[in-house]
């Protein structure tokens, strides 16, 4: 727990969890006393790293016209005081915490943005529902923006033409071989980012797009359609169609704490993302009857009907405790395989759950 | 992580309900507990496990209302796929405020689908209460005929109660017959995916519940989540439940902490075991996969 009201207190504790859990937080919220002490001390540490990125952000102001950036001191100076809130049990300390975090409100009022990370999404041969995923966040998409990362690309939501540098470029859809620009800009992508993830199934695994032979409007030409890690190395999968958009979001602040965290949040972040790195390397062919290889035929199913309430076609039904896949109605999204328990269950991200969830809804707040 | 998780009390306890501890297998913790939760709003609905067409087969389903809790209540020694409702349970049934009771695995299916939601769409924090019931194995429904019926010799449809206690299986049937086997000779039943499970008392679970630990009629109970906490806390407010300390009751908590090491320790060396099982060309061992350490 210690690790996490750490990083809940430096980096998203600008508002107080649900005051009426607090009470009964007591035992555990009182070591949350000293790491919120040492919060200015690690301000500095996140500027110098944040200087040569400044440059790069050149770019996304003008993809962003919409939002204010304003906005960012007014945000900050009301939020921050409340984040003294949780820690204001004993008696004395209220006040000596509050001028440390006054300090810490000048110091980010100088570089706010330089703090964020760029994200785009490159949009290849899907239906769009892994971008209108993103935006399903609803608020959380603007808090996303907001406070940890900017769009820098994508369809409609950003006025980018030509692919740009970023963090982390979301792919979407399948490559199709036989379209140039398909291939080049995918290429591109991968060379113009640091961590290129397969979001969603058809840039994962093909999903729908595996079942296409070709001689449909209106490129009648196009029917050689692959998982995005034919053609260049893919770090990181969502998987499902569409993917969900907490999925989404959760991966996007793990991978803001990754690059500009510090040391504890960066081995959080590892922690969390290694599971979607490792299913990338797995392979690029996903179904329903991975359930069968890679569960019951290894004799690890033990029927908690997961894969069942995962599947989005309903391809899975439960028949006496163990799955059975309609294998004509899966789409090979891989949805069913990455969320049983059975697939991966890593306990030292999984034993942590509340102190993460909490941080992830204390960074939407 | 201690082999029991982290809790923030143990308690040994007993529904106040008689309507409840009627029916429930031990002291009706489960059922009262989300009878509560759906009299305070504190869940819409509770995914459990639901009669079905055959004898002693549940079928996961969607509880609104104390009459379902009760129709439902006490164990069913056979797989309950309760999770496959999980995502339907706020759609179709437009739950805002899921609770859901599972086997220690099913809870930990639960924790993975709300810290990885990949194909969880808007559920991650609508899981308002995961009550856990201890689990050292669980049986296929054929299994658990093979049981009833060839080693206990009664018939399924017969049987009013079945009971796992004092390395017995029990049947106790309509008519007051009272059928036992000697626990050991289950094993060959448990279903495989068992034997790699490293959780006793559904470790990561609001509040988790069994019989073990505690005198017959009463139950166990760890409180171990914030939100596990104050639901705990409102049912005792409201007299739900008469409690002893652990400390006061027989066997106590040291029965279950050596229920859970042996368990664990057991399907450690399982997991163990995959790891060599068979033989590459070069003469060094080839594994099975690790579900602990990767996809
Ligand atoms: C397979 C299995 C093995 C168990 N092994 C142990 C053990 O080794 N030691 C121990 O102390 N306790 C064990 N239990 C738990 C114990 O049998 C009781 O379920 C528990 O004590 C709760 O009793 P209660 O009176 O509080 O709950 P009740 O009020 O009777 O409610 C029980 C709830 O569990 C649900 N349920 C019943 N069967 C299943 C199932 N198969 N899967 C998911 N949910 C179900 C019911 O729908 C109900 O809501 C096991 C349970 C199961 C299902
Ligand atoms: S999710 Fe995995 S462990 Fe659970 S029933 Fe499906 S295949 Fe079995
Ligand atoms: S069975 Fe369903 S969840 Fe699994 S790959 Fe097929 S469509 Fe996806
Ligand atoms: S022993 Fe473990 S895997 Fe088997 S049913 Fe119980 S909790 Fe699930």
């Amino acid at each position: 727990m210690g690790l996490l009201s750490t990083i809940k207190e430096r980096i998203f504790g600008r508002r107080p969890e649900k005051p009426p859990e607090n009470p009964e937080a007591k035992p555990e919220s009182k070591p949350e006393v000293k790491p919120a002490a040492s919060q200015p001390q690690t301000k500095p540490e996140v500027k110098p790293e944040a200087k040569p990125e400044a440059k790069p952000e050149a770019k996304t102001a003008r993809s962003k016209p919409h939002r204010k950036p304003e906005e960012k001191p007014e945000v900050k100076p009301e939020a921050k005081p409340a984040a003294s809130q949780p820690q204001a049990k004993p008696a004395v300390k209220p006040s000596d915490v509050k001028v440390n975090e006054k300090v810490e409100v000048v110091q980010k009022e100088e570089k706010p943005v330089a703090e964020k990370i760029s994200i785009g999404e490159l949009h290849l041969s899907g239906c769009t529902g892994c971008l209108v995923t993103l935006a399903d966040n609803y608020e959380g998409l603007f808090k996303l923006l907001d406070d940890y990362a900017d769009l820098v690309y994508a369809l409609t939501l950003v006025d980018v033409r030509h692919v740009p540098e970023m963090d982390v470029c979301l792919v979407e859809g399948s490559c199709c071989l036989n379209d140039k620009l398909s291939v080049e800009e995918l290429k591109e992508a991968r060379a113009k980012s640091k961590v290129l993830v397969a979001y969603g199934a058809c840039a994962a695994y093909g999903n729908i797009t595996r079942f296409c032979r070709g001689g449909q409007w209106n490129q009648p030409g196009h029917e050689a359609f692959v998982p995005i890690s034919e053609v260049v190395d893919v770090d990181l999968y969502i998987p499902s169609c569409p993917p969900c958009p907490q999925q989404v979001r959760n991966v996007a602040v793990m991978a803001y704490l990754l690059l500009k965290g510090n040391d504890e949040q960066k081995s959080l972040a590892t922690a969390y993302l290694t599971p979607l790195m490792q299913l990338a390397q797995r392979g690029n062919e996903a179904c329903g009857c991975d359930l069968m290889y890679d569960v019951i035929n290894q004799s690890l199913c033990m029927g908690c009907g997961t894969c069942a309430g995962t599947c989005p076609v309903r391809a899975i039904t439960m028949e006496y405790g163990k799955p059975n896949v309609n294998r004509d109605q899966c789409i090979k999204c891989g949805a069913c395989y990455a969320q049983c328990p059975r697939s991966w269950f890593n306990f030292d991200v999984m034993n942590n759950y509340e102190g993460i969830m909490g941080a992830i809804k204390g960074a939407m707040q | 992580m201690d082999v029991l998780g982290n809790y923030k009390s143990a308690i040994s306890a007993r529904s106040t309900d008689k309507d409840i501890t009627k029916k429930s297998q031990d002291g009706g913790i489960i059922t009262t507990l989300f009878a509560y939760a759906l009299e305070e709003g504190i869940i819409d609905g509770a995914i459990i496990a639901g009669p079905s067409d055959e004898p002693w087969k549940p079928q996961p389903m969607v509880a609104t209302t104390k009459a379902e809790l009760l129709a439902a209540a006490g164990t069913r020694y056979t797989i309950s796929p309760n999770l496959s409702l999980i995502k339907e349970a706020t759609r179709s049934y437009g739950l805002d405020r899921v609770g859901i009771v599972g086997t220690p695995c099913q809870i930990q299916a639960v924790r993975k689908a709300q810290l990885y939601p990949i194909g969880m769409r808007d559920v991650d924090d609508k899981i308002a209460l995961a009550l856990g019931i201890y689990c050292m194995e669980n049986l296929s429904y054929q299994a658990l005929e093979a049981i009833v019926e060839d080693h206990c010799n009664q018939k399924m449809e017969s049987v009013k109660k079945m009971d796992i206690g004092k390395g017995k299986f029990t049947v106790y049937t309509e008519r007051g017959a009272v059928s036992q086997m000697p626990l050991k000779l289950i094993h060959k039943y448990v279903q495989p995916g068992c034997n790699v499970c490293l959780d006793y008392v559904a470790n990561l679970a609001d509040i988790s519940s069994g019989s073990v630990g505690s005198p017959d009629g009463w139950s166990t109970v760890f409180v171990r989540s914030m939100k596990g906490n104050a639901v705990w806390d409102g049912a005792m407010a409201a007299g739900l439940f008469e409690t002893k300390p652990m400390d006061q009751v027989k066997p106590g908590l040291d029965l279950v902490k050596k229920l859970a090491t042996e368990k664990i320790t057991k399907n450690q060396k399982n997991v163990d075991a995959r790891k060599t099982i068979g033989l590459k060309a070069d003469g060094t061992p080839k594994g099975l996969r690790n579900p602990y350490e990767s996809p």
